[in-house]
């Protein structure tokens, strides 16, 4: 269990200067790609059940002791999104080496793939802020070259406002540690949630909202979030989709992690409740406006993180337990869409919906593949969105929080109407102007096809397995809310 | 420390004035501010200096706070490593464009015309949008 737990950080970056050691030798670069994530996920699935048996275990690299050294922590909540994290690094991955415009500039897209997944993996391991912000610039320093990998004029364009933007978030979480040290005389996580209590209220409330702003810039909730749409959809699909499946996530976790654990009982969950609400009005509001399969996914992923802090603002064990299923199920079918709308843009040429039409004809199978995910987003029985907004509704019910629920129910009408959108211009009718003869056969990649159909079921499986899945949210929920075992696992 | 805290104050309000320019070079400039200040900040953190810390801890009196150094020392050179980075994004930039603005997300733009047209019926949707070059530019691919 020790010795398992710095793995999955660790493996991906030892993969990374191996890969990068075997550029130019395509095949090799792909084999160290899928052995290494494959294992990584193998490895969470093991400790996942370790951690759900056991409760929250510590590890302190390099023998420094606790509040000193780094120390890597894993408790239900974060064992359950490094599993559902690798599984999605893999499909992607699959996905990635089946598509053939990422396979063109494949000499690089290994090395910082895997270097993403090993930033991806130390945010959720890592038990002290400094560390979580080295974990942070890990992920996003690789995810700068993934979305201008290429180098193309739309690319760079939109990159460079992404690198901007994160970097200034990056500046802000340096000065939060900054502040947070002098304040307390220490970054580590469980001796914080100790010691930040002890503070006045003034500056504990502070010290949450600068965390709130700097994680919010990350999560892309309102008002911080217009960097997002403009970022995500100029990448090739599989990064996209690795982006939007993952990276918001672990701001949203970051949220959760530091809220929860550090700055427990400050006057914050109004203003939580608030941001959440905007968060998802304007993220789907947004995306009724927009006009391109990607861009409007885009939006959806602001929308729905709206209905992640929504969770957390209730600050119930409900609530956090609706919004841990809701990430859960958000990762997985966010993933498959903008997979989805890979497989449309490499069929038809373009995403943009007035040039797309008909594909319910010319590519049959794509139709189940979008609509699935699509109803599942929007919130519909009997798939996996339906419960865990379900769960949110009544959690929120519980509270009497009836404006919040009603807004909620609200966004999923609208997010139910711009699907039927894509739904409409995508696979049904005719495109006025094709970017190709929409009668000539063009065969979709079996790699390509084969992940977005495990996802799809992996979706179907979180749906049927909801009850399972929803205890196991619950013990997550109930693990974050009462942080005594994660303090005593760490500082013993 | 006073001097300290008077560097980190002008660190960051040279960096925060230069961030909200509209040339890549001062934007980037004024991160690398942003990070200095941050930097500053994170020694003062560590109280006043001393003898240098060396050992195991518990240090005796008067010797300096070695962890918020190590931290300061890991931010810089990740302070390093991703401005090499922006430059050699915002050069990329530069010979694609051979201009050092900020650009306009061309979406947004495209966006933001159909809601205009949306005021003004008599025209049409579709002409209207042909008529910016720089917007049909984009989407011819």
């Amino acid at each position: 269990m020790r010795l398992l737990l710095p793995l999955p950080l660790v493996l991906p970056l030892a993969a990374a200067g191996l890969s990068l050691a075997l550029h130019g030798h395509r095949l090799a670069q792909r084999a160290v790609s899928l052995v290494t994530i494959t294992s990584v996920v193998v490895i969470s699935a093991v400790l996942l059940a370790r951690v759900e048996q056991d409760g929250p275990t510590a590890v302190d690299v390099g023998a420094w002791g606790a509040p000193v050294g780094i120390t890597l922590v894993l408790d239900l909540f974060a064992a359950m999104m490094l599993l559902v994290s690798a599984a999605m690094v893999l499909v992607v991955l699959v996905y990635a080496i089946g598509s053939p415009r990422t396979s063109d500039q494949a000499r690089y897209f290994h090395p910082v793939y895997l270097v993403l997944a090993a930033g991806v993996s130390g945010s959720f391991l890592t038990g002290d802020l400094f560390n979580l912000f080295v974990a942070f610039e890990i992920m996003l320093t690789a995810s700068y070259v993934l979305i201008t990998l290429g180098g193309s004029h739309a690319q760079v364009r939109s990159g460079m406002t992404y690198v901007v933007i994160s970097l200034v978030a990056s500046m802000l979480f340096l000065t939060g540690v900054a502040f947070v040290y002098a304040a307390t005389g220490t970054v580590n996580l469980a001796h914080l949630a100790g010691r930040v209590a002890e503070l006045p209220d003034g500056i504990r409330l502070a010290l949450a909202l600068l965390f709130l702003v700097v994680f919010g810039i990350k999560a892309a909730i309102f008002p911080l979030f217009f960097w997002l749409p403009d970022a995500y959809p100029t990448a090739p699909t599989p990064v996209t989709a690795i982006f939007a499946g993952l990276l918001t996530k672990v701001g949203v976790y970051a949220i959760f992690r530091t809220q929860t654990l550090v700055f427990p009982g400050t006057r914050i969950s109004t203003v939580l409740l608030v941001v959440a609400c905007t968060t998802m009005l304007v993220g789907v509001l947004g995306a009724i406006a927009q006009n391109d399969v990607k861009r409007i996914l885009s939006f959806h992923i602001v929308s729905q993180i709206g209905y992640m802090i929504l969770g957390l603002g209730f600050f119930t064990v409900a609530g956090v337990a609706g919004a841990i299923f809701y990430i859960v199920h958000h990762i997985v079918v966010k993933t498959t869409l903008f997979l989805v709308g890979g497989l449309v843009e490499h069929h038809a040429g373009t995403g943009a919906l007035d040039r797309v039409g008909g594909l319910v004809r010319h590519a049959p199978v794509l139709a189940p593949l979008f609509l699935l995910p699509a109803l599942s987003l929007a919130g519909l029985p009997p798939f996996s969105g339906f419960v865990a907004k379900l769960a949110l509704v009544q959690a929120g019910l519980a509270d009497e929080h009836y404006v919040a629920v009603g807004i909620s129910l609200l966004v999923s009408i609208l997010t139910l109407f711009s699907m039927t959108k894509i739904w409409g211009a995508v696979f049904w009718g005719e495109a006025e102007d094709p970017v190709h003869d929409p009668d000539e056969k063009r065969p979709l990649p079996r790699l390509m096809v084969a992940p977005t159909v495990a996802l799809v079921l992996v979706s179907l499986a979180i749906a049927g397995g909801a009850g399972p899945v929803w205890r196991l949210s619950e013990r997550a929920a109930a693990g974050l809310l009462d942080a005594r075992p994660y303090v005593e696992a760490v500082l013993g | 420390m006073i001097v300290l805290a008077v560097l980190a104050g002008v660190l960051y309000t040279a960096g925060v004035y230069l961030l909200l320019q509209r040339t890549l070079t001062r934007i980037i400039v004024g991160l690398v501010l942003l990070g200095y200040g941050a930097n500053v900040l994170l020694l003062m953190a560590g109280g006043p200096g001393g003898v240098a810390p060396i050992g195991r801890p518990p240090f005796p009196e008067g010797v300096s706070d070695p962890l918020p150094q190590a931290l300061a020392l890991t931010a810089i050179v990740i302070t390093f490593g991703v401005t090499a980075f922006l430059l050699a994004l915002a050069y990329r930039s530069w010979l694609l464009t051979r201009d050092d603005e900020v650009e306009d997300d061309v979406e947004d733009r495209r966006i933001a015309r159909l809601a205009d047209l949306g005021r003004d019926e008599d025209q049409d949707l579709v002409a209207g949008l042909d008529d910016d070059p720089e917007i049909t530019e984009e989407f011819t691919p």
